[in-house]
């Protein structure tokens, strides 16, 4: 048993409904109690789907457990199949359902539907939703793809966008537009907006992107191996991985690497003068592992940033992600419990977050601006604008999105020059928000309580900028109780800078 | 169970389609959300699985609170390998959660699907939790799962397990029983004080330290719908229900304060006399935020239990024409009152089939339909304008100066439909 307050992930059957939701012509029959309904809202709230997810929910109740809760699931199958006329349903169970082992996939196949059923085994008590989603889509992959002869031109399949992933919907545009430069058509985008029909003809493409490995890389690796179709490693996140990217494709298929860079403008962006007070922005970088990796290169090659420490929820990057923290020196934090990264986040006191929803309500409260670069989603991680992640115009929407919680250089450097002014006081935050911003709690911790500050340091303390004052403090007071002084004048406040410096 | 002088019988015998197909509703532990508020030195413990978190999160729309006070044990794999174990997990991070959270001095553990399923005996785990915390903190278990409880049952759940724990008094007194906003409760102790009615009590009440008792004396008067299992255990306990309409609207307010004047031995016409300015408010403030309802025809998909008493609402007051009026459960103690003066109503259903109640949706293309979250926005592509029904359990609806406020909330979707002159595709 483990409390958990807030989850970055749900249970895997969400998953399912991720790929279920974005595909057309496919139906999820799901052995669960009433209160599973929920996970629609998920879908036509946060994503403002027009339409209801295409699940059948069992919702069986206390008075079924001792009677016959298979027969209302055969029930809810054949219904569900008369009404929607899919042309293919996956059948499964929520944890509840677990429990109860009324083998969904096996009551679904003796039913004799004229249409493939796939069963799905989600472990509800072991795994999440990520995994719920590479799982499902990998069944209805084996199930359905065939091998077929390729298509005469060379074309790909786009393989991983899901219902309420991050941005999924624009990525598709731009990566698409990107390949049809290169002479690249898309055979097949799956799951998101693709019929089960569709997943027959996957075998047809030259090669896969892998545009999500957290929910399409198991499908990728059983078409590798069993249509003998390669796939991309690389993620298209940024201007150097999308580079990247063109030559992999390149290298697959004998095209030539070839790529629009008349509308990329964050190189020179970040070139520009105004820039410069990004150099060494301490970051802190926390999601999914593929958008954490891609975010960590674009930091520290395409923004100046110094990353101070990153981490992923989903412990199936751990190992990546533990590799990519051991290069750049940091230390990697695999973790599912937001107040561990709560905990890592205000010991290492960043000026900027780049993270999900959760690291924005947390950047909130210790007041570090915060960028989000990954799922779990909000309404607001589906803007009506086109904002990709990936290839060009992604780079582009990332260089605003990443720049845009913190103060402007000007506005930065005139901060620095009159902060004794009340127009420029630290309080006053960035001025293109609205609100005023809140600040680093540079308040005493529980730990240098009992240090005091002489009143000289303390208004020395105050002239250090006030984004690194918490730090200041902290070192300083970790400094001191090191060297066993049980208060701190001026001149700790510079030997503990001396030291702290590097 | 109709008011004194009631002649008509509305739709008391209007005959009740009952339906057992596919539920789309929330289940119990969603009612933490507001419950957690409401009781603000409580820490709700939910036993359960990683889709009970996720519900959670999601419904309190995503992530608001720094530290919330709830919070689910999630279930692992060596949980449902033995029993035992369960119970020393259980103690475990209660003793954990307790050593980090000095403010919490009422513990309510709340049961779950999964929970139930493998009968995790929660009791037994509050029992042997209250011998060690007692009298500190008070340690109370009731269910929240979606096999025994739809959406706003939880709280019924909760407060029936209150009951159950309170002492025995021979005071007499009354008990409001549910919950209701700070706002909405101040205004409703204000109006009963005015009134002449003293001594009230409040279940839930917001401290544990404002503790009572009930029994033979207790009157019990309920501003919630829901309430049906706390409403049978008051009154196992001896205390007698107030039979009145729901205070909603001005209607519904006065006939819900005069049920209870008439119970204390206070006139009808001093109830008149003390609220006619507020009277006056309301039925101004409702005659003008429901203009744009006048003549509409409503359909009401089952989700929290307050349908019945605002449909009533809703055709006596706003003048709206029932399509049909669905409800999770029709508890008739609680809302035949309402119902009994509910003029007209051709369907009146209790359970749900969801996609034979979209048939009839589509079918009677009813000028608002309010339904749950999951399936407003798919309403509304079709073309049906909707009212989410989780926002009448979240905002301050009750009573006289919500009146106005209650028939602006059905009235918006229509009135931004006639503003907005650009079609959705």
């Amino acid at each position: 048993m483990k409390l958990s307050v807030w989850t970055y992930e749900g249970p895997p059957h969400v998953g399912a409904m991720r790929v279920a939701t974005a595909m057309n012509g496919l139906h999820y029959v799901l052995h669960a109690p009433q209160g599973d309904t929920y996970a629609d809202l998920l879908f036509t709230m946060i994503e403002r789907r027009n339409h209801r997810p295409p699940v059948t929910y069992t919702t069986f109740q206390a008075r079924d457990l001792g009677s016959d809760t298979a027969k209302l699931f055969r029930d809810a199958c054949q219904a569900a199949y008369e009404r929607f006329k899919p042309q293919a349903m996956i059948v499964g169970a929520s944890c509840t359902a677990e429990l109860i082992q009324d083998d969904p996939g096996g009551l679904g196949a003796a039913l004799g539907l004229p249409i493939p059923v796939i069963p799905l085994e989600l472990p509800s008590y072991q795994r999440k939703e990520n995994f719920g989603a590479d799982e499902t889509f990998l069944q209805i992959v084996r199930t359905l793809a065939k091998p077929t002869d390729r298509s005469a031109r060379v074309s790909c399949n786009l393989i991983g966008p899901t219902a309420l992933g991050f941005r999924h919907r624009d990525d598709i545009t731009e990566i698409t537009a990107l390949l049809n430069d290169m002479g690249v058509e898309v055979n097949v985008t799956a799951p998101y907006g693709a019929t089960p029909a569709d997943i027959t003809r996957l075998g047809a493409a030259h090669f896969n992107v892998l545009m999500y490995p957290e929910t399409g890389e198991s499908a990728c690796r059983w078409m590798e191996r069993t249509l003998d179709q390669p796939y991309t490693r690389t993620i298209p996140i940024g201007v150097g991985a999308t580079k990247d990217f063109v030559e992999e494709v390149a290298a697959l298929t004998g095209c030539i690497p070839r790529l629009d860079t008349d509308r990329l403008r964050l190189p020179w962006y970040s070139a520009s003068v105004d820039s410069t007070y990004l150099t060494g922005k301490r970051v802190f970088i926390f999601g999914d592992g593929t958008h954490v990796a891609t975010a960590t290169r674009i930091a520290r090659e395409e923004m100046g940033f110094e990353v101070v420490g990153i981490g992923c929820f989903n412990r199936e990057m751990a190992r990546p992600i533990r590799a990519l923290a051991k290069d750049i020196g940091v230390e990697a934090l695999i973790s599912d419990d937001y107040l561990e990264v709560e905990g890592r986040i205000s010991n290492l006191a960043p000026e900027l977050i780049l993270g999900t929803q959760m690291e924005r309500h947390i950047g909130k409260r210790l007041g570090i601006p915060c960028a989000v670069i990954s799922a779990p989603v909000h309404v607001q991680d589906f803007p009506a604008r086109y904002s990709p992640q990936m290839g060009v115009e992604g780079a582009n929407v990332i260089f605003d999105t990443w720049v845009h919680p913190l103060v402007m250089g000007l506005e930065e450097h005139l901060l620095h020059m009159f902060r004794e002014d009340p127009e420029f006081n630290d309080a006053a935050g960035p001025s293109h928000h609205a609100h005023g911003a809140k600040q680093v709690s540079d308040a005493p911790d529980p730990i240098g309580a009992q240090i005091i500050w002489l009143d000289e340091a303390e208004r020395e303390l105050r002239k250090v900028p006030f984004f690194v004052r918490g730090k200041a403090r902290r070192n300083t007071e970790a400094f001191a109780e090191a060297r066993g002084d049980s208060q701190i004048s001026v001149e700790t406040l510079y030997e503990a800078k001396a030291h702290y410096a590097r | 169970m109709t008011t004194p002088g009631q002649i008509s019988k509305g739709c008391t015998q209007t005959p009740v389609l009952r339906e057992r197909g596919q539920h789309e509703v929330f289940c119990g532990l969603t009612s933490i959300i507001w419950l957690h508020r409401m009781m603000p030195d409580s820490f709700f413990l939910v036993v359960g699985s990683r889709t009970c978190a996720h519900l959670l999160q999601s419904a309190a729309g995503v992530m608001i609170f720094a530290e919330p006070r709830f919070g689910t044990a999630i279930l692992e794999e060596t949980d449902l390998a033995g029993m035992s174990d369960a119970q020393d997990e259980i103690d475990r991070e209660v003793d954990r959660l307790l050593s980090r959270r000095a403010d919490i001095r009422r513990l309510f553990l709340v049961g779950s699907c999964p929970s139930e399923v493998i009968k995790l005996d929660l009791a037994k785990a509050a029992e042997r939790l209250n011998a060690r915390y007692a009298p500190k903190i008070r340690v109370l278990n009731f269910t929240g799962s979606g096999i025994e409880t739809t959406f706003t049952q939880g709280e019924d759940s909760c407060l029936a397990a209150m009951v159950a724990a309170m002492p025995s008094s021979d005071t007499a007194g009354l008990v409001i029983a549910g919950g209701l906003p700070d706002v909405v409760q101040d205004q409703m102790l204000d109006l009963l004080d005015r009134i002449g009615v003293k001594d009230v009590r409040l279940l839930p009440n917001r401290s544990s330290d404002e503790e009572f008792g009930i029994g033979p004396n207790t009157h019990v008067a309920f501003v919630q719908p829901f309430l049906g299992e706390t409403y049978d255990i008051l009154v196992r306990r001896g205390a007698h229900p107030v039979s009145a309409p729901f205070p909603f609207g001005e209607q519904g307010t006065t006939a819900w304060l005069k049920a209870i004047a008439s119970r204390f031995g206070i006139s009808s016409d001093h109830v008149d006399a003390v609220t006619e300015p507020a009277r006056l408010r309301a039925r101004k403030a409702v005659a003008q935020a429901s203009e744009p309802l006048d003549g509409k025809r409503v359909f009401l998909l089952p989700d929290s239990q307050l349908e019945v008493p605002l449909a009533r609402f809703l055709s006596r007051e706003c003048g709206m024409e029932l399509v049909e009026v669905g409800t999770p459960y029709l508890h008739r103690d609680l809302v035949g009152c309402d119902l009994a003066q509910i003029a007209d109503c051709p369907t009146l259903s209790e359970g749900q089939d969801v996609e034979k109640q979209l048939d009839r949706v589509r079918a009677a293309r009813p000028d608002l339909t309010v339904c749950g979250l999951g399936l407003a926005n798919p309403l509304e592509a079709e073309g049906l304008a909707t009212k989410w029904a989780i926002e009448l359990v979240f905002s301050p609806i009750h009573f006289y100066e919500q009146a106005g406020d209650l028939a602006g909330l059905f009235a918006r979707p229509l009135r931004r439909r006639a503003m907005l002159q650009v079609a959705a595709e």
